[in-house]
């Protein structure tokens, strides 16, 4: 319900939000998360907290507020932010740097752990030198992936000082954002409309696949795979167009879904419940897109947003084997997309969900905390 | 990081009143009277919520601060944040709901009750103590009750005061009758103006006659509590202490003298009370002109004064943009030519733009300025620094939600040259087909046919192999698509396809002159293939081409190449020439059988 939606005013504008992965046996919803900001001379990385840490804070503070447990200033805006376990953060920059934070629990404090300066880089013809923003970053403990403008592919492990492999020049065009297919396989997208797997066993410096929009080769800005069925990828355009792809099958999209109305910064299938699958947009909005045919298992908390059913196929009869996600016979059953923002104005940078838990910070630099979606 | 609270709790302040701004814009211009008020004065207060916990904020810096220059800093901070909401306040009573008489008092009070804090520590310190009759302030909180027309509460000390002192029993329970009986205004239909009237002159006079027989004669804290209730302004104005502002004097004597007081009327008693309290011996504030003003309903004046008083425009150009939603502001032309309200959004917008991270906000405000908003909005989006592509992406998709063509233009060409600086060719051509600069697109190709040549291979083969649609922005662009689709068709062994797309290249005139003799080479060794590609009419074709060549070279001869280029000629003059006998032979043949 919209009473569980927390809003904050932070002061920055937020370019990134990320929930803290639980640890495997953890039997509560997260309660802790990061975000990144951009356009301020002085960029942060901070850690927030959400839920039952007792009772009100210390300004008597609605309870469900989110807590600023600690920050840290970072050089140049945060392009990209993952959480590489329960302590470390793999933050992007715009500088070219990767940084990894360490959030030090017992007293609150971050620090940086570990750094890449000039991970992405021009040469420009000119200067000798110049940085070029890391735009995305994949961590699967202890190696970390990132990507940037200068269409550069590093391979990181933790530990290392130097990167473990580069590809330069990988891509004559910007990546936007990089996810892991399988443990030794990367998907890449980039502004010229390619989604691309890099086979990291492989040395050489070409990828094993090219996918690409028909028509207009509209940039992609995000990508994500499906939890559970690995060919099934979604990724996100300039003109806020979903593509869904089955990367076993052709070389083009399954399905195109019309939804926002300007560029989607970021895709996410609900890691354990697939069925949904939720973007957000330049435009303001954040849409959820559920999937799910069980009438019980629908979420409640549909409200005054903006709500808009579309007739979409899929095949009921084996659901398991044949996701939702891919169109097959037309069918009587729906897709129900429901924009979760009444009152949309500036960008909704980023997003994240775990569990039932929804985080999202916006241009109009406020983080807004929902932990009850599917209430 | 003292520092920063100031500006962060400012910023605050920005973004949510900016939310509530594009909500006001936004709402229901269809409703009319009572709904659409009720809907307005949810604004108003939705604004002051904002300036409260702003001041909230500033409050927690300053006592939190060990820094004396911040903690003074932010106090000032906290005075200006609290004169805006008590002056917004007022405006809200007067204008946005604009209380008529009756309602018009009880607003009043709640005015004054939420804003005179000074008393709190000491009505605090009475009522948690022991005995609170016994304590030397009492009386002087029952006063401050009293005053601001908190009768219950008075009546309730009285009580304790009662039951301490039994020889005061009778004295008592008369005043405190008194005090029960006082009529209010109501806020519901429970009564008309006239009823209460009637009921309160009664009333009055029911103080008067106990006044005038003594009754209160041996207690004179309830003598001057009952001269109070009677109005009598020497009586209210020995309190002046507890009431610390002309203001506060001001709604008491409505509130005991005039309790339905109009709109209209308030602004005879307005500055009377002020001349009366100041009495001459202090001069108003610019804080005490500005209410004058308003109370006076000089709105206009109201916002020339506070424009003055307060150093940036976000109180007068919310107010004014509220104001004016409620149709109160005539269309009062600055000399300009551009109303008051768009004035001031733009001086509050171009500030905003000033900033390096708030100009965002000000998009939205210049949207809403129908007169010079565009050209504003226009001359400060090209001064925002692009620092990073995601930046650029931002700005272009306002310019281009807003038809702004040649911004976006301006704004696709600058990345695009960062782009081919940096030798990313995609990016640029990714730019260029965002402005759909057909223009950069042949740039960019040229750069591509120029690096074949000079390496003989293609590189980024990944963008050119699957330019789409795109190819068709410039005719560069295709013929590099093609060219390069060319030399896919002969390394997939497909010749006569190959051969076609070669020979169109040219004859369709999408190849470039400068690059004729090198697709002339490049059809060399399909002319020299052990099977015959090239047919009679072909080959016809591609000789005419040479002699075209030929021919504008003969022209413009150069002393150095020309052994290689006539070598070259002579090559393809030969290769042709046999080709065409192969092929006629080969034809002949065919036509026979």
């Amino acid at each position: 319900a919209m009473e569980e939606v927390c809003a904050k005013f932070v002061s920055q504008k937020i370019s990134k939000t990320r929930w803290r992965p639980l640890p495997a046996a953890a039997l509560h919803p997260p309660d802790v998360f990061a975000t990144g900001s951009w356009d301020n001379e002085d960029n942060r990385i901070s850690i927030w907290s959400v839920g039952d840490l007792g009772n009100a804070g210390v300004n008597g503070e609605y309870q469900g507020e989110p807590q600023l447990l600690c920050d840290i200033r970072h050089n140049g805006d945060v392009m990209d932010m993952q959480f590489l376990d329960q302590e470390r953060i793999v933050v992007a920059s715009s500088t070219g740097t990767v940084t990894v934070f360490r959030h030090h629990q017992n007293n609150q404090t971050l620090s940086a752990n570990h750094r890449w300066e000039k991970a992405h880089y021009h040469v420009d013809q000119d200067t000798s030198c110049g940085g070029a923003a890391c735009t995305g970053v994949v961590c699967n403990n202890p190696e970390i992936v990132t990507v940037g403008e200068d269409g550069r592919i590093n391979l990181f492990r933790a530990d290392q000082k130097d990167a473990v492999r580069t590809i330069d020049n990988a891509d004559s065009s910007t990546l936007h954002a990089v996810t892991f297919l399988r443990t030794t396989e990367i998907l890449t997208v980039n502004s010229i409309g390619q989604l691309k797997i890099w086979d990291l066993r492989q040395q050489r410096n070409e990828p094993s696949q090219i996918f690409s929009l028909t028509g207009d080769r509209v940039p992609l800005h995000c990508v994500d795979r499906h939890p559970n069925q690995q060919h099934i990828v979604a990724t996100g355009g300039q003109d806020g167009m979903l593509s869904i792809w089955d990367i076993r099958q052709g070389t083009i999209p399954v399905s195109l879904l019309n939804a926002h109305e300007a560029e989607m910064w970021e895709v996410h299938f609900h890691p354990s419940n697939p069925d949904h699958l939720f973007t957000c947009s330049e435009d303001g909005s954040l849409w959820h897109w559920d999937t799910s045919t069980d009438v019980s298992e629908k979420p409640s908390f549909l409200h005054q947003g903006g709500r808009s059913t579309a007739y979409f196929s899929h095949n009921t009869i084996n659901q398991s084997v044949i996701s939702a996600w891919l169109s097959n016979d037309p069918t009587k059953d729906r897709m129900e997309i429901t924009n979760l923002i009444p009152n949309q104005t500036l960008s909704v940078n980023s997003l994240d969900i775990l569990g039932p838990c929804l985080v999202y910070g916006t241009d109009a630099e406020a983080i807004y905390v929902n932990r009850q979606l599917f209430a | 990081k003292d520092q920063d609270i100031y500006i962060q709790t400012l910023r605050k302040l920005f973004n949510e009143s900016h939310g509530i701004f594009i909500g006001l814009q936004r709402s229901d211009e269809e409703l009319a009277g009572k709904s659409r008020r009720a809907q307005l004065v949810q604004v108003s207060k939705n604004y002051r919520s904002v300036i409260r916990a702003c001041m909230e904020d500033m409050h927690q810096a300053a006592i939190s601060t060990r820094d004396p220059a911040l903690q003074s800093q932010y106090s000032t901070q906290v005075s200006i944040l609290s004169a805006m909401e008590l002056i917004w306040n007022l405006c809200e009573i007067l204008f946005v709901e604009a209380a008529a008489a009756g309602p018009l008092l009880l607003r009043l009070l709640d005015w004054v009750r939420l804003h005179i804090c000074d008393v709190d520590n000491m009505v605090r310190e009475v009522l948690s103590s022991e005995n609170p009759s016994k304590h030397e302030l009492f009386w002087n909180v029952v006063d401050v009750f009293v005053l601001q027309g908190r009768m219950d509460e008075a009546r309730h000390l009285l009580s304790k005061e009662a039951s301490a002192n039994p020889t005061s029993v009778n004295m008592y329970k008369i005043l405190d009758d008194l005090m029960k009986k006082m009529p209010m205004p109501s806020l519901g239909n429970t009564q008309t103006l006239t009823e209460m009237e009637l009921k309160w002159q009664h009333w009055h006079e029911e103080c008067q006659r106990y006044l005038q027989d003594g009754t209160f004669a041996s207690n004179s804290h309830m003598e001057s509590i009952c001269k109070i209730l009677l109005g009598d302004e020497d009586a209210i104005l020995e309190k002046k202490e507890l009431m610390t502002t002309w203001y506060h004097f001001l709604v008491t004597r409505l509130l005991y003298s005039c309790p339905t007081v109009k709109p209209m009327e308030l602004r005879f008693y307005a500055q009377s009370s002020m001349d009366l309290f100041l009495g001459g011996e202090s001069s108003p504030e610019p804080l005490d002109t500005i209410l004058m003003a308003a109370f006076e309903f000089e709105m206009h004046q109201v916002i020339k004064e506070c424009s003055i008083a307060l150093s940036n425009w976000w109180f007068v150009a919310h107010l004014t943009d509220l104001l004016d939603h409620c149709k109160l502001l005539q269309s009062h032309n600055l000399y300009f030519g551009s109303n008051m309200r768009e004035f001031l959004l733009l001086e509050y917008a171009s500030g905003l733009f000033s900033h390096h991270s708030l100009w965002q906000l000000g998009v939205d405000y210049f949207d809403h300025c129908p007169e010079y908003g565009r050209v504003y909005l226009e001359l400060h989006i090209e001064r925002i620094p692009l620092n990073t592509e995601q930046k650029a992406l931002k700005v272009l998709r306002i310019c281009e939600q807003r038809q702004m063509h040649e911004q976006v233009r301006s704004i696709c060409k600058i990345m695009a040259m960062k782009a081919l600086r940096n030798n990313r060719l995609g990016s640029a051509l990714s730019w260029s087909i965002r402005a759909k600069d057909a223009a950069f697109a042949t740039l960019i190709s040229d750069r591509f046919l120029k690096d074949y040549c000079e390496r003989g291979c293609f590189s980024d083969l990944d963008l050119i192999d699957n330019l789409g649609p795109s190819m068709l922005l410039s005719d560069r662009l295709t013929f590099l698509g093609k060219y390069r689709e060319f030399h896919r068709l002969y390394g997939e062994k497909r010749f006569s396809e190959a051969a076609r797309l070669l020979l169109m290249l040219m004859t369709a005139h999408i190849a470039p002159c400068s690059f004729w003799m090198t697709l002339l080479t490049d059809a060399l060794p399909l002319l020299e293939q052990k099977e015959v590609v090239f047919s009679a009419e072909q080959t016809y074709e591609l000789m005419r081409c040479l002699e075209d060549l030929t021919a504008q070279k003969s022209n413009k001869q150069k002393f150095q190449d020309e052994d290689v280029e006539t070598t070259k000629v002579e090559m393809l003059r030969l290769a042709l020439a046999r080709n065409l006998a192969r092929v006629i032979v080969k034809e002949g043949t065919l036509e026979g059988s």
